[in-house]
Protein backbone atom coordinates (compact mmCIF):
# COMPACT_ATOMS: atom_id res chain seq x y z
CA UNK A 1 0.00 0.00 0.00
CA UNK A 2 3.04 2.28 0.65
CA UNK A 3 4.59 1.52 -2.66
CA UNK A 4 1.46 2.72 -4.18
CA UNK A 5 0.61 5.57 -2.59
CA UNK A 6 4.44 6.20 -3.15
CA UNK A 7 4.12 5.73 -7.00
CA UNK A 8 1.24 7.62 -7.12
CA UNK A 9 3.21 10.38 -5.22
CA UNK A 10 6.38 10.17 -7.92
CA UNK A 11 4.30 10.68 -10.75
CA UNK A 12 2.17 12.98 -9.86
CA UNK A 13 6.04 15.03 -9.11
CA UNK A 14 6.70 14.39 -12.23
CA UNK A 15 3.51 15.11 -13.83
CA UNK A 16 3.87 18.91 -12.19
CA UNK A 17 7.80 19.17 -12.61
CA UNK A 18 6.86 18.56 -16.65
CA UNK A 19 3.62 20.76 -16.74
CA UNK A 20 5.60 23.57 -15.15
CA UNK A 21 7.96 23.29 -17.19
CA UNK A 22 5.58 23.74 -20.09
CA UNK A 23 3.26 26.08 -18.84
CA UNK A 24 6.46 28.60 -17.52
CA UNK A 25 7.22 29.36 -21.35
CA UNK A 26 9.92 27.00 -21.57
CA UNK A 27 8.79 24.49 -24.01
CA UNK A 28 11.34 23.14 -26.72
CA UNK A 29 9.22 23.19 -29.60
CA UNK A 30 12.10 21.55 -31.76
CA UNK A 31 12.36 18.54 -28.80
CA UNK A 32 8.65 18.03 -28.82
CA UNK A 33 9.00 18.10 -32.92
CA UNK A 34 11.75 15.56 -32.50
CA UNK A 35 9.34 13.41 -30.55
CA UNK A 36 6.06 14.05 -31.89
CA UNK A 37 7.52 12.28 -35.07
CA UNK A 38 9.32 9.58 -33.03
CA UNK A 39 6.60 8.97 -30.84
CA UNK A 40 3.70 9.29 -33.14
CA UNK A 41 3.79 9.69 -36.83
CA UNK A 42 6.14 6.62 -36.41
CA UNK A 43 3.63 4.83 -35.04
CA UNK A 44 0.92 5.34 -38.11
CA UNK A 45 1.46 1.86 -39.80
CA UNK A 46 0.80 0.33 -36.39
CA UNK A 47 -1.94 2.18 -35.95
CA UNK A 48 -3.44 1.15 -38.60
CA UNK A 49 -2.85 -2.13 -38.73
CA UNK A 50 -4.40 -2.79 -35.45
CA UNK A 51 -7.27 -0.79 -36.52
CA UNK A 52 -8.46 -2.07 -39.64
CA UNK A 53 -7.81 -5.84 -38.36
CA UNK A 54 -9.86 -4.98 -35.32
CA UNK A 55 -12.91 -2.98 -37.22
CA UNK A 56 -12.97 -6.34 -39.65
CA UNK A 57 -12.87 -9.09 -37.13
CA UNK A 58 -15.43 -7.48 -35.20
CA UNK A 59 -17.78 -6.64 -38.10
CA UNK A 60 -17.50 -10.43 -39.10
CA UNK A 61 -18.55 -11.73 -35.54
CA UNK A 62 -21.22 -9.00 -35.03
CA UNK A 63 -22.21 -10.17 -38.60
CA UNK A 64 -22.75 -13.54 -37.27
CA UNK A 65 -24.09 -13.25 -33.87
CA UNK A 66 -26.72 -10.63 -35.25
CA UNK A 67 -28.00 -13.06 -38.12
CA UNK A 68 -30.12 -15.42 -35.44
CA UNK A 69 -31.83 -12.52 -34.59
CA UNK A 70 -32.06 -10.95 -38.36
CA UNK A 71 -30.03 -7.85 -36.88
CA UNK A 72 -27.50 -8.30 -39.20
CA UNK A 73 -28.06 -4.65 -41.12
CA UNK A 74 -26.75 -2.88 -37.78
CA UNK A 75 -23.21 -4.47 -37.70
CA UNK A 76 -21.86 -1.05 -39.22
CA UNK A 77 -23.80 0.61 -36.27
CA UNK A 78 -22.37 -1.60 -33.83
CA UNK A 79 -19.10 -2.10 -35.43
CA UNK A 80 -18.37 2.09 -35.46
CA UNK A 81 -19.70 2.58 -32.09
CA UNK A 82 -17.40 0.20 -30.36
CA UNK A 83 -14.46 1.43 -31.91
CA UNK A 84 -15.08 5.02 -31.82
CA UNK A 85 -16.10 4.46 -28.14
CA UNK A 86 -14.17 1.81 -26.91
CA UNK A 87 -11.65 -0.03 -29.36
CA UNK A 88 -10.16 2.56 -31.21
CA UNK A 89 -8.91 4.80 -28.03
CA UNK A 90 -8.15 1.70 -25.74
CA UNK A 91 -6.28 -0.65 -28.55
CA UNK A 92 -4.31 2.12 -29.64
CA UNK A 93 -2.94 2.90 -26.49
CA UNK A 94 -1.50 -0.60 -25.79
CA UNK A 95 -0.18 -0.89 -29.35
CA UNK A 96 1.48 2.33 -29.35
CA UNK A 97 1.69 2.69 -25.35
CA UNK A 98 3.90 -0.84 -25.62
CA UNK A 99 5.99 0.64 -28.51
CA UNK A 100 6.36 4.30 -27.31
CA UNK A 101 6.48 3.45 -23.54
CA UNK A 102 9.31 0.52 -24.50
CA UNK A 103 11.28 2.78 -26.48
CA UNK A 104 10.82 5.66 -23.94
CA UNK A 105 12.10 3.36 -21.07
CA UNK A 106 14.78 1.95 -22.78
CA UNK A 107 16.28 5.52 -24.17
CA UNK A 108 16.23 6.76 -20.85
CA UNK A 109 17.47 4.22 -18.89
CA UNK A 110 20.95 3.53 -21.06
CA UNK A 111 21.21 7.61 -20.54
CA UNK A 112 20.80 7.11 -16.65
CA UNK A 113 22.87 4.00 -16.36
CA UNK A 114 25.87 6.00 -18.46
CA UNK A 115 25.17 8.94 -16.27
CA UNK A 116 23.83 11.03 -19.27
CA UNK A 117 21.03 12.61 -16.95
CA UNK A 118 23.64 13.41 -14.16
CA UNK A 119 25.15 15.00 -17.13
CA UNK A 120 22.59 17.10 -18.29
CA UNK A 121 22.21 18.50 -15.01
CA UNK A 122 25.96 19.06 -14.74
CA UNK A 123 26.00 20.97 -17.94
CA UNK A 124 23.63 23.51 -16.77
CA UNK A 125 20.10 21.81 -18.43
CA UNK A 126 17.55 20.40 -16.03
CA UNK A 127 16.49 16.72 -17.51
CA UNK A 128 12.70 17.18 -16.78
CA UNK A 129 12.47 20.25 -19.37
CA UNK A 130 15.20 18.40 -21.77
CA UNK A 131 14.31 14.58 -21.28
CA UNK A 132 10.02 14.15 -19.58
CA UNK A 133 8.05 17.45 -20.83
CA UNK A 134 8.85 16.98 -24.72
CA UNK A 135 7.67 13.55 -24.88
CA UNK A 136 4.54 13.93 -21.99
CA UNK A 137 3.52 16.93 -24.66
CA UNK A 138 3.96 14.89 -27.68
CA UNK A 139 1.98 12.25 -26.59
CA UNK A 140 -0.54 14.06 -24.89
CA UNK A 141 -0.91 15.52 -28.38
CA UNK A 142 -0.35 13.18 -30.84
CA UNK A 143 -2.87 9.89 -29.47
CA UNK A 144 -5.80 11.18 -29.70
CA UNK A 145 -4.73 12.08 -33.46
CA UNK A 146 -3.38 8.42 -33.75
CA UNK A 147 -7.29 7.51 -32.36
CA UNK A 148 -9.00 9.83 -35.22
CA UNK A 149 -6.99 7.51 -37.62
CA UNK A 150 -7.57 4.71 -35.60
CA UNK A 151 -11.64 5.18 -35.89
CA UNK A 152 -11.67 6.04 -39.46
CA UNK A 153 -9.48 2.89 -40.47
CA UNK A 154 -11.06 0.55 -37.96
CA UNK A 155 -15.14 1.89 -39.42
CA UNK A 156 -13.67 1.23 -42.45
CA UNK A 157 -12.46 -2.24 -42.10
CA UNK A 158 -15.93 -2.99 -40.23
CA UNK A 159 -18.02 -0.98 -43.27
CA UNK A 160 -16.05 -3.65 -45.65
CA UNK A 161 -16.74 -6.76 -43.79
CA UNK A 162 -20.97 -5.45 -43.57
CA UNK A 163 -20.76 -4.74 -47.36
CA UNK A 164 -19.16 -8.11 -47.98
CA UNK A 165 -20.65 -10.14 -45.70
CA UNK A 166 -23.86 -9.05 -45.13
CA UNK A 167 -24.15 -7.78 -48.43
CA UNK A 168 -25.11 -4.07 -47.38
CA UNK A 169 -24.27 -1.17 -49.72
CA UNK A 170 -21.46 1.34 -49.13
CA UNK A 171 -24.13 4.30 -48.88
CA UNK A 172 -26.09 2.17 -46.19
CA UNK A 173 -23.16 1.29 -44.02
CA UNK A 174 -21.91 4.69 -44.43
CA UNK A 175 -25.43 6.57 -43.50
CA UNK A 176 -25.99 4.05 -40.60
CA UNK A 177 -22.47 4.93 -38.90
CA UNK A 178 -23.01 8.40 -39.59
CA UNK A 179 -25.97 8.40 -37.84
CA UNK A 180 -24.73 6.55 -34.80
CA UNK A 181 -21.79 8.43 -33.94
CA UNK A 182 -22.35 11.27 -32.29
CA UNK A 183 -19.57 14.44 -31.36
CA UNK A 184 -20.13 13.30 -27.85
CA UNK A 185 -18.75 9.67 -28.98
CA UNK A 186 -16.17 11.25 -30.44
CA UNK A 187 -15.18 13.35 -27.68
CA UNK A 188 -15.34 10.30 -25.48
CA UNK A 189 -12.73 8.41 -27.11
CA UNK A 190 -10.98 11.39 -27.67
CA UNK A 191 -10.71 12.69 -23.90
CA UNK A 192 -9.56 9.31 -23.15
CA UNK A 193 -6.50 9.17 -25.68
CA UNK A 194 -5.55 12.48 -24.47
CA UNK A 195 -5.21 10.65 -21.17
CA UNK A 196 -3.61 7.64 -22.09
CA UNK A 197 -0.81 9.75 -24.06
CA UNK A 198 0.04 11.40 -20.99
CA UNK A 199 0.20 8.12 -18.90
CA UNK A 200 2.25 6.38 -21.21
CA UNK A 201 4.78 9.41 -21.61
CA UNK A 202 4.64 9.90 -17.83
CA UNK A 203 5.68 6.31 -16.65
CA UNK A 204 8.08 5.13 -19.29
CA UNK A 205 9.79 8.51 -18.48
CA UNK A 206 9.68 7.99 -14.52
CA UNK A 207 10.87 4.32 -15.20
CA UNK A 208 13.38 5.21 -17.38
CA UNK A 209 14.94 8.12 -15.25
CA UNK A 210 14.71 6.04 -12.18
CA UNK A 211 17.14 3.11 -13.09
CA UNK A 212 19.89 2.62 -11.11
CA UNK A 213 22.68 -0.29 -11.81
CA UNK A 214 23.65 -1.80 -15.42
CA UNK A 215 21.90 -3.48 -19.09
CA UNK A 216 19.76 -5.67 -16.53
CA UNK A 217 17.84 -3.07 -15.26
CA UNK A 218 16.91 -1.64 -18.77
CA UNK A 219 15.27 -5.29 -19.26
CA UNK A 220 13.41 -4.96 -15.97
CA UNK A 221 12.33 -1.51 -16.42
CA UNK A 222 11.22 -1.89 -19.87
CA UNK A 223 9.22 -4.69 -19.50
CA UNK A 224 7.42 -2.90 -16.37
CA UNK A 225 6.63 -0.26 -18.25
CA UNK A 226 5.04 -2.06 -20.61
CA UNK A 227 2.92 -3.84 -17.59
CA UNK A 228 2.35 -0.40 -15.94
CA UNK A 229 0.93 1.20 -19.18
CA UNK A 230 -1.62 -1.53 -20.22
CA UNK A 231 -2.59 -2.35 -16.45
CA UNK A 232 -3.29 1.37 -16.47
CA UNK A 233 -4.97 2.45 -19.83
CA UNK A 234 -7.22 -0.93 -18.60
CA UNK A 235 -8.25 0.33 -15.14
CA UNK A 236 -8.30 4.57 -16.21
CA UNK A 237 -10.70 3.27 -19.32
CA UNK A 238 -13.10 1.80 -16.99
CA UNK A 239 -13.27 4.83 -14.45
CA UNK A 240 -13.23 7.60 -17.63
CA UNK A 241 -15.79 5.55 -19.06
CA UNK A 242 -17.85 5.61 -16.56
CA UNK A 243 -17.18 9.04 -15.79
CA UNK A 244 -18.51 10.39 -19.32
CA UNK A 245 -21.36 8.04 -19.00
CA UNK A 246 -22.71 9.94 -16.31
CA UNK A 247 -22.00 13.07 -17.51
CA UNK A 248 -23.21 11.93 -21.02
CA UNK A 249 -25.02 8.97 -20.66
CA UNK B 1 47.25 28.61 -2.75
CA UNK B 2 45.51 30.01 0.26
CA UNK B 3 41.88 30.84 -1.08
CA UNK B 4 39.70 28.10 0.41
CA UNK B 5 37.19 27.19 -2.53
CA UNK B 6 35.50 24.03 -1.51
CA UNK B 7 35.08 23.38 1.87
CA UNK B 8 33.45 20.24 3.38
CA UNK B 9 32.18 20.54 7.25
CA UNK B 10 31.61 17.53 9.46
CA UNK B 11 29.23 15.81 6.38
CA UNK B 12 27.60 12.74 7.01
CA UNK B 13 25.65 10.53 4.34
CA UNK B 14 23.75 7.15 4.17
CA UNK B 15 22.41 5.60 1.53
CA UNK B 16 19.37 3.56 3.61
CA UNK B 17 21.54 1.78 6.21
CA UNK B 18 24.81 1.71 4.12
CA UNK B 19 26.51 5.08 6.21
CA UNK B 20 29.33 5.80 3.93
CA UNK B 21 30.05 8.90 5.77
CA UNK B 22 30.20 9.86 9.19
CA UNK B 23 32.62 13.23 9.74
CA UNK B 24 34.13 14.22 6.15
CA UNK B 25 35.75 17.55 6.65
CA UNK B 26 38.23 18.67 4.17
CA UNK B 27 39.28 22.19 2.38
CA UNK B 28 40.35 22.71 -1.33
CA UNK B 29 42.62 25.74 -2.06
CA UNK B 30 42.20 27.50 -5.56
CA UNK B 31 44.85 26.80 -7.93
CA UNK B 32 45.66 22.74 -6.39
CA UNK B 33 44.91 19.56 -7.68
CA UNK B 34 43.93 17.15 -4.82
CA UNK B 35 43.27 13.48 -5.48
CA UNK B 36 40.86 11.62 -3.44
CA UNK B 37 41.65 8.13 -2.99
CA UNK B 38 40.17 5.02 -0.62
CA UNK B 39 39.04 1.82 -1.47
CA UNK B 40 35.95 0.91 -3.57
CA UNK B 41 32.95 1.49 -1.71
CA UNK B 42 33.73 4.06 0.60
CA UNK B 43 31.99 7.29 -1.64
CA UNK B 44 34.94 8.84 -3.22
CA UNK B 45 32.52 10.12 -6.58
CA UNK B 46 29.91 10.99 -3.78
CA UNK B 47 31.67 13.70 -2.42
CA UNK B 48 32.19 15.58 -5.87
CA UNK B 49 28.57 14.40 -6.49
CA UNK B 50 27.39 16.78 -3.67
CA UNK B 51 29.48 19.46 -5.05
CA UNK B 52 27.18 19.75 -8.12
CA UNK B 53 23.73 18.79 -6.58
CA UNK B 54 23.39 15.38 -8.21
CA UNK B 55 23.60 14.41 -4.33
CA UNK B 56 22.72 15.33 -0.93
CA UNK B 57 24.39 15.35 2.33
CA UNK B 58 22.46 14.73 5.56
CA UNK B 59 24.13 16.33 7.50
CA UNK B 60 26.85 18.46 7.93
CA UNK B 61 27.89 21.76 5.72
CA UNK B 62 29.49 22.39 2.17
CA UNK B 63 30.58 25.31 0.76
CA UNK B 64 31.61 26.21 -2.66
CA UNK B 65 32.63 29.95 -3.33
CA UNK B 66 32.21 30.78 0.48
CA UNK B 67 28.64 30.20 -0.49
CA UNK B 68 26.44 27.18 1.25
CA UNK B 69 24.93 24.94 -1.03
CA UNK B 70 22.94 22.83 0.77
CA UNK B 71 18.99 23.30 0.08
CA UNK B 72 19.76 25.65 -3.34
CA UNK B 73 17.45 26.04 -5.53
CA UNK B 74 17.71 25.10 -9.14
CA UNK B 75 18.58 28.31 -10.76
CA UNK B 76 20.79 28.76 -8.15
CA UNK B 77 22.36 26.09 -8.76
CA UNK B 78 23.19 27.54 -12.64
CA UNK B 79 25.82 29.68 -11.46
CA UNK B 80 27.60 27.18 -9.80
CA UNK B 81 27.51 24.60 -12.42
CA UNK B 82 29.03 26.93 -14.59
CA UNK B 83 31.78 27.44 -12.30
CA UNK B 84 32.45 23.95 -11.28
CA UNK B 85 32.18 21.18 -14.02
CA UNK B 86 32.81 17.62 -13.65
CA UNK B 87 34.07 14.94 -15.65
CA UNK B 88 32.03 12.03 -15.62
CA UNK B 89 33.89 8.53 -15.60
CA UNK B 90 32.58 6.87 -18.55
CA UNK B 91 32.53 10.37 -19.79
CA UNK B 92 28.94 10.68 -20.67
CA UNK B 93 28.93 11.97 -24.04
CA UNK B 94 25.15 12.29 -25.24
CA UNK B 95 25.31 9.41 -27.77
CA UNK B 96 22.55 10.92 -30.48
CA UNK B 97 24.73 14.43 -30.80
CA UNK B 98 27.48 14.52 -33.30
CA UNK B 99 31.29 15.49 -30.65
CA UNK B 100 30.66 19.49 -31.92
CA UNK B 101 27.18 18.98 -30.36
CA UNK B 102 28.05 17.90 -27.11
CA UNK B 103 30.76 20.59 -26.47
CA UNK B 104 28.21 23.04 -27.72
CA UNK B 105 25.63 21.85 -25.36
CA UNK B 106 26.97 23.62 -21.95
CA UNK B 107 27.44 26.97 -23.91
CA UNK B 108 23.84 26.84 -25.27
CA UNK B 109 22.91 26.19 -21.61
CA UNK B 110 24.85 29.07 -20.33
CA UNK B 111 23.94 31.34 -23.02
CA UNK B 112 27.66 31.38 -24.03
CA UNK B 113 28.08 33.44 -27.42
CA UNK B 114 26.24 33.00 -30.91
CA UNK B 115 26.73 29.99 -33.44
CA UNK B 116 29.86 30.95 -34.92
CA UNK B 117 31.34 32.00 -31.61
CA UNK B 118 30.69 28.51 -30.21
CA UNK B 119 32.37 26.63 -32.97
CA UNK B 120 35.04 28.14 -32.90
CA UNK B 121 35.19 27.55 -28.96
CA UNK B 122 34.27 23.86 -30.03
CA UNK B 123 37.78 23.41 -32.17
CA UNK B 124 39.58 25.57 -29.22
CA UNK B 125 38.74 22.97 -26.61
CA UNK B 126 39.11 20.30 -28.87
CA UNK B 127 42.81 21.45 -30.08
CA UNK B 128 43.35 21.59 -26.14
CA UNK B 129 42.90 18.53 -25.66
CA UNK B 130 45.01 16.98 -28.50
CA UNK B 131 41.62 16.30 -31.16
CA UNK B 132 41.23 17.79 -34.06
CA UNK B 133 38.76 17.46 -36.61
CA UNK B 134 36.51 15.55 -34.93
CA UNK B 135 33.50 17.27 -34.51
CA UNK B 136 31.15 15.75 -36.73
CA UNK B 137 31.86 12.33 -35.26
CA UNK B 138 29.16 10.58 -33.37
CA UNK B 139 30.62 9.14 -29.65
CA UNK B 140 29.87 5.69 -30.65
CA UNK B 141 32.38 6.02 -33.72
CA UNK B 142 35.62 7.08 -31.21
CA UNK B 143 37.63 5.40 -28.66
CA UNK B 144 37.45 5.50 -25.27
CA UNK B 145 40.41 7.38 -24.70
CA UNK B 146 38.63 10.03 -27.25
CA UNK B 147 35.34 9.74 -25.26
CA UNK B 148 37.25 11.23 -22.17
CA UNK B 149 39.32 13.85 -23.94
CA UNK B 150 36.13 14.95 -25.90
CA UNK B 151 33.97 14.98 -22.00
CA UNK B 152 37.10 16.97 -20.82
CA UNK B 153 36.59 19.54 -23.88
CA UNK B 154 32.84 19.80 -22.83
CA UNK B 155 33.59 20.08 -19.59
CA UNK B 156 36.35 23.13 -19.76
CA UNK B 157 34.21 24.62 -22.89
CA UNK B 158 32.63 27.39 -20.70
CA UNK B 159 35.79 27.88 -18.83
CA UNK B 160 35.52 26.60 -15.40
CA UNK B 161 37.16 27.51 -12.06
CA UNK B 162 36.71 23.89 -10.91
CA UNK B 163 37.35 20.28 -12.42
CA UNK B 164 35.76 17.21 -10.95
CA UNK B 165 37.08 14.28 -12.33
CA UNK B 166 35.58 11.03 -11.79
CA UNK B 167 37.98 8.18 -12.19
CA UNK B 168 39.69 9.88 -15.60
CA UNK B 169 42.28 7.44 -16.50
CA UNK B 170 40.04 4.01 -15.15
CA UNK B 171 39.86 1.45 -17.87
CA UNK B 172 42.26 3.47 -20.15
CA UNK B 173 45.79 2.15 -22.15
CA UNK B 174 49.27 3.45 -20.37
CA UNK B 175 49.55 6.18 -23.54
CA UNK B 176 45.71 7.14 -23.08
CA UNK B 177 46.50 7.28 -19.50
CA UNK B 178 49.57 9.88 -19.86
CA UNK B 179 47.72 11.94 -22.09
CA UNK B 180 44.85 12.50 -19.72
CA UNK B 181 47.37 13.28 -16.98
CA UNK B 182 49.07 15.50 -18.79
CA UNK B 183 46.04 17.71 -19.75
CA UNK B 184 44.67 17.60 -15.96
CA UNK B 185 48.21 18.77 -15.17
CA UNK B 186 48.25 21.01 -18.43
CA UNK B 187 44.78 22.85 -17.57
CA UNK B 188 46.08 23.80 -14.08
CA UNK B 189 49.31 25.56 -15.22
CA UNK B 190 47.59 27.29 -17.98
CA UNK B 191 44.53 27.85 -16.64
CA UNK B 192 44.47 27.78 -13.32
CA UNK B 193 42.30 25.37 -12.63
CA UNK B 194 41.56 23.93 -9.58
CA UNK B 195 40.61 20.04 -9.94
CA UNK B 196 39.50 17.43 -7.24
CA UNK B 197 40.69 14.18 -9.20
CA UNK B 198 39.23 10.82 -7.53
CA UNK B 199 40.96 8.03 -8.60
CA UNK B 200 42.71 4.44 -7.41
CA UNK B 201 45.25 4.40 -9.88
CA UNK B 202 48.47 5.19 -7.83
CA UNK B 203 51.00 6.35 -10.31
CA UNK B 204 48.02 9.19 -11.46
CA UNK B 205 48.15 10.26 -8.39
CA UNK B 206 51.74 10.47 -7.51
CA UNK B 207 52.06 12.61 -11.33
CA UNK B 208 49.13 14.97 -10.69
CA UNK B 209 48.47 15.75 -7.13
CA UNK B 210 49.55 18.59 -5.39
CA UNK B 211 48.12 16.82 -2.49
CA UNK B 212 45.96 13.60 -1.81
CA UNK B 213 42.93 12.92 0.88
CA UNK B 214 42.38 9.58 1.67
CA UNK B 215 38.37 8.37 2.27
CA UNK B 216 38.97 5.18 4.73
CA UNK B 217 36.78 4.35 7.43
CA UNK B 218 33.82 6.84 6.87
CA UNK B 219 36.46 9.53 6.83
CA UNK B 220 38.84 11.31 5.81
CA UNK B 221 41.65 9.69 7.71
CA UNK B 222 44.63 11.33 5.33
CA UNK B 223 45.38 15.06 4.06
CA UNK B 224 49.05 15.43 3.22
CA UNK B 225 51.43 16.16 -0.16
CA UNK B 226 52.62 13.28 -2.11
CA UNK B 227 55.83 13.14 -0.21
CA UNK B 228 53.91 13.10 3.12
CA UNK B 229 51.64 10.03 2.45
CA UNK B 230 54.64 8.42 0.71
CA UNK B 231 56.68 8.60 4.22
CA UNK B 232 52.87 7.45 5.83
CA UNK B 233 53.86 4.43 8.40
CA UNK B 234 49.88 3.70 8.71
CA UNK B 235 49.03 -0.31 7.12
CA UNK B 236 45.71 1.08 5.46
CA UNK B 237 47.98 3.71 3.79
CA UNK B 238 51.11 2.56 3.27
CA UNK B 239 49.23 -0.45 2.34
CA UNK B 240 46.84 1.08 -0.84
CA UNK B 241 49.84 3.05 -2.16
CA UNK B 242 52.10 0.31 -2.50
CA UNK B 243 49.00 -2.10 -3.94
CA UNK B 244 47.99 -3.97 -1.01
CA UNK B 245 44.28 -1.95 -1.63
CA UNK B 246 42.66 -5.52 -1.64
CA UNK B 247 42.62 -5.66 2.05
CA UNK B 248 41.77 -2.36 2.57
CA UNK B 249 38.66 -2.77 0.08
CA UNK B 250 37.32 -5.92 2.01
CA UNK B 251 37.34 -3.80 5.42
CA UNK B 252 35.74 -1.18 3.67
CA UNK B 253 32.94 -3.29 1.50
Amino acid sequence: MIKFFDFIGEISLLSWAAFKEFWGGRQDWELITEQLSKGGVDSWSITILTAIFTGMVMAAQFAIGLEPFGASIYTGKLVSLGIVRELGPVLTALLVGGRVGAGFTAELGSMAVTEQIDAIRCLGADPVRKLVMPRVVAMTLIMPLLTVLADLIGCFGGGLISMLQVDLTAQYVLRQMLETIGPEDLMHGLMKSTFFGYWIAIIACWKGMNIRGGAESVGIATTETVVYISVGILVSDFILTQLFLSIYG
Amino acid sequence: MSETIISYRNVEKSFGDNRIYKDITLDIQRGETLCVIGGSGTGKSVMMKMLVGLLTPDAGEIQVFGQSIIGLKQRQWLDIRRRVAMLFQGGALFDSFTVGDNIQYPMIEHKWGDRPTREKRVTEVLEMVGLGNIEHLYPSEISGGMKKRVALARAIAVEPEVLLYDEPTTGLDPISIRRINGLIRNLQERLGVTSMVVTHEMPSVFTIADRIAMLHDQHIAFVGTPEEAQQHTEPWLADFIVGGGGVLNEDVE
